[in-house]
């Protein structure tokens, strides 16, 4: 698979009152043609920033790009005009949010909304348009489109919303979807449905797909590919099973023991102490090594490189290090590493 | 019941309630609807369900945030809906707390931790001079494990879980014996939920809480909860034990909603198959009484009396196959 974006050395940091903050420290990600890449993280650990860069839709007053850069079709989008950018957002890359309502128009007809996005694209009647308006979203699930096209957000139950939003920005075909915590706002149910559209939808159209989330039972349904965000850094990527059945990363642990699965008996729920690191304050060492149970003495001097544990799985840890002692692993995660093991002894992957 | 049930003491008896808002009007929302179920001293009981099910008005209308349009809730042999006038409902909420879901919008912006305890310690008379105050203050922070350091900081110089202890500390501060936390995890990080359901549980050890677990995630419930009603549009659905209703539920609307939730292993999560509902399961029309009936031992079921021996069928095969 030929990569189609990618994120170089990214380092963002926003101007506030009280100093600097420091809320992308480095990224390194590429998004290969047709998968899906999910982004896990918690609230604050620099995902969304990420991502947002990638559109240049991060508050102008204030974003700072100190470093990196972003190559898409052989440029970077960091250095492109704002005139070439309008090219790119939301025609070529687009985008779709948590929040549906706040995403659209509410005093506009939903049909108006994505006709507008269409003609954005081509030059064509505004009757044909409207026309294309309603089979796309005749495309995202809703039932009778044509009576819905002439309906008001407001009218509209949140799943619905949602499923308008990924039919406006599906309107000018774009390569790249990104969809930021899309169903986060959204009932269980509501929300397989939805993750079902955008799966259908990315093998019909070939959309390759940036997925954000916190929610590992959703990762887990969707992405090819994830990446694991702390505190600006990307501190585990690998493929889906990799990142299941053989994490390496403390963090990564962390948040695959700290959420029950439905068969979880133990009396107690393993958690990660403490809070997310204060983005004013330079890290020194391991963002994630006050909180990290399995720390070492280099963890708090110096910045973990990533170790490599395959082609496609890197880690940003000093237990990768050959000289790092040999921890003993929470339970759950010892119960994976079998899985692992034995996958890659039958090469069998899960995906029958 | 249970055997286990049958020793255990009642502690809040809900009894056919019902509300509804905007009662004959146009825009009538029957919001909870004829429903009925008891919680046991000691016990965690989970209600889920998806929004607008009537899970948080339920939770609302036992701790009497709303007044029930019909019905009995009766706490400790006590109807609520008899309470009257502010000393006896200070008594109440002095043995019933409210764990609320937006840690930020559910504490004053405006005044220090140590006023938002202090003002409820004082409301409730639990301490009479500054000294014994500031002393319980030190204490329940302890508990919750907020560092005393931070007695004077404000809401808004704290992270969203530790908010949501500040919270908790506040409705511990009257030492009550039944908690109703209302989707009090769904606006926190991960690793930060987890933290919060250990110091839920921790509780529950050393004091005997009661809790009503309201939320709609569906993995966290079952492991908090020792049993789970399921709610749609008003009306509770299933009632079971928590590994009963996740290894056999009966009624299609839970089975839905078990099949929709993902889980967090990959081989289990790709094999998953979903399930949809039809909405008009449960609607029956006027003539046909539709009950929540035990169809097993401590499982029950809402349907008519004509679908009953089917339900108590499938729970012995399901039963059975075991």
């Amino acid at each position: 698979m030929d990569t189609i974006l990618s994120i170089k050395d990214l380092t963002i940091s926003f101007q506030t009152l009280d100093g600097k903050v420091a809320a992308v420290r480095g990224v390194n990600l590429d998004l290969k043609r047709g998968e899906t890449l999910a982004i896990v993280g918690e609230s604050g650990s620099g995902k969304s920033v990420s991502v947002k860069a990638i559109n240049r839709i991060l508050p102008k007053r204030n974003t700072i790009y100190e470093k990196g850069e972003i190559i898409y079709e052989n440029r970077n989008l960091l250095a492109l005009s704002e005139t070439e950018m309008e090219d790119v957002r939301g025609k070529k890359i687009a985008m779709i949010f948590q929040d549906p309502m706040t995403s659209l128009n509410p005093t506009m007809k939903v049909g108006n909304q994505i006709a507008e996005s269409v003609l954005v694209k081509e030059k064509i009647p505004k009757a044909e348009a409207w026309k294309k308006a309603v089979e796309l979203l005749g495309l995202v699930g809703i039932r009778n489109p044509e009576a819905s096209a002439n309906c008001y957000p407001h009218q509209f139950s949140g799943g619905m919303r949602q499923r308008v939003m990924i039919a406006l920005s599906l309107a000018c075909k774009p390569d790249i979807l990104i969809a930021d915590e899309p169903t986060t706002a959204l009932d269980v149910t509501i929300q397989a449905q939805i993750l079902d559209l955008i799966e259908e939808l990315k093998v019909k159209l070939g959309t390759s797909v940036i997925f954000i989330t916190h929610d590992l039972g959703v990762v887990a349904h969707v992405a090819d590919r994830v990446a694991v965000m702390y505190a600006g850094r990307i501190v585990e990527v690998g493929t889906a099973e990799e990142i299941f059945y053989n994490p390496q990363h403390p963090y990564t642990w962390g948040l695959i023991c700290s959420m029950p699965s439905m068969n979880t008996d133990t009396n107690q729920l393993y958690s990660i102490p403490g809070a997310p690191p204060n983005s004013l304050k330079v890290i020194k060492g391991d963002a994630f090594a006050p909180r990290n149970r399995y720390a070492l003495a280099i963890d708090f001097e110096e910045e973990p490189p990533y170790f490599k544990v395959s082609e496609t799985h890197y880690a940003a840890t000093w237990l990768l290090h050959p000289s790092a002692p040999k921890v003993e692993l929470p339970a759950e995660i010892k119960r994976r590493h079998k899985i692992f093991a034995d996958m890659v002894a039958k090469k069998e992957w899960g995906n029958d | 019941m249970t055997e286990q049930n049958m020793n255990r003491k009642p502690i809040l008896e809900v009894t056919n309630l019902c509300k509804i808002f905007n009662a004959k009007t146009a825009s009538e929302v029957r919001a909870i609807d004829n429903i009925s179920f008891t919680i046991y001293e000691g016990e965690t009981f989970g209600l889920v369900g998806e929004s607008g099910s009537g899970k948080s008005t339920t939770g609302r209308t036992i701790i009497k945030l709303e007044e029930p349009t019909s019905g009995q809730v009766m706490y400790k042999g006590k109807d609520i809906t008899k309470i009257k006038g502010r000393e006896e409902l200070l008594n109440f909420r002095k043995s019933m707390q409210m764990i609320f879901q937006d840690p930020f919008a559910s504490l004053n912006p405006r005044i220090p931790v140590k006023k938002i305890l202090g003002d409820a310690i004082r409301l409730h008379g639990m301490a009479k001079t500054d000294a014994e105050v500031t002393e319980l203050i030190f204490k329940l922070m302890d508990t919750v494990g907020i560092n005393r350091s931070y007695v004077n900081r404000y809401p808004g110089e704290f992270s969203g879980g530790q908010c949501q202890r500040i919270g908790i500390a506040r409705a511990l501060c009257v030492q009550p014996d039944f908690i109703i936390a209302d989707e009090c995890l769904s606006a926190l990080d991960v690793s930060i939920q987890a933290q919060i359901v250990n110091l839920m549980i921790q509780l529950r050890k050393q004091r005997n809480m009661t809790y009503l677990f309201i939320a709609h995630d569906l993995a966290m419930v079952k492991y908090i909860s020792d049993r789970i009603g399921v709610m749609k549009d008003g009306k509770l659905l299933e009632l079971a034990e928590a590994e009963e209703l996740y290894n056999c539920p009966l009624h299609p609307y839970t089975f839905s909603l078990l099949s929709a939730s993902p889980v967090t292993d990959l081989i289990l999560e790709r094999k998953r198959k979903r399930v949809d509902y039809d909405v008009n399961t449960h609607k029956y029309p006027a003539d046909v009484k539709a009950e929540l009936f035990e169809v097993g031992p401590g499982h029950f079921v809402y349907c008519s009396e004509a679908e009953r021996a089917g339900y108590e069928a499938k729970y012995k095969e399901k039963h059975a196959a075991k």
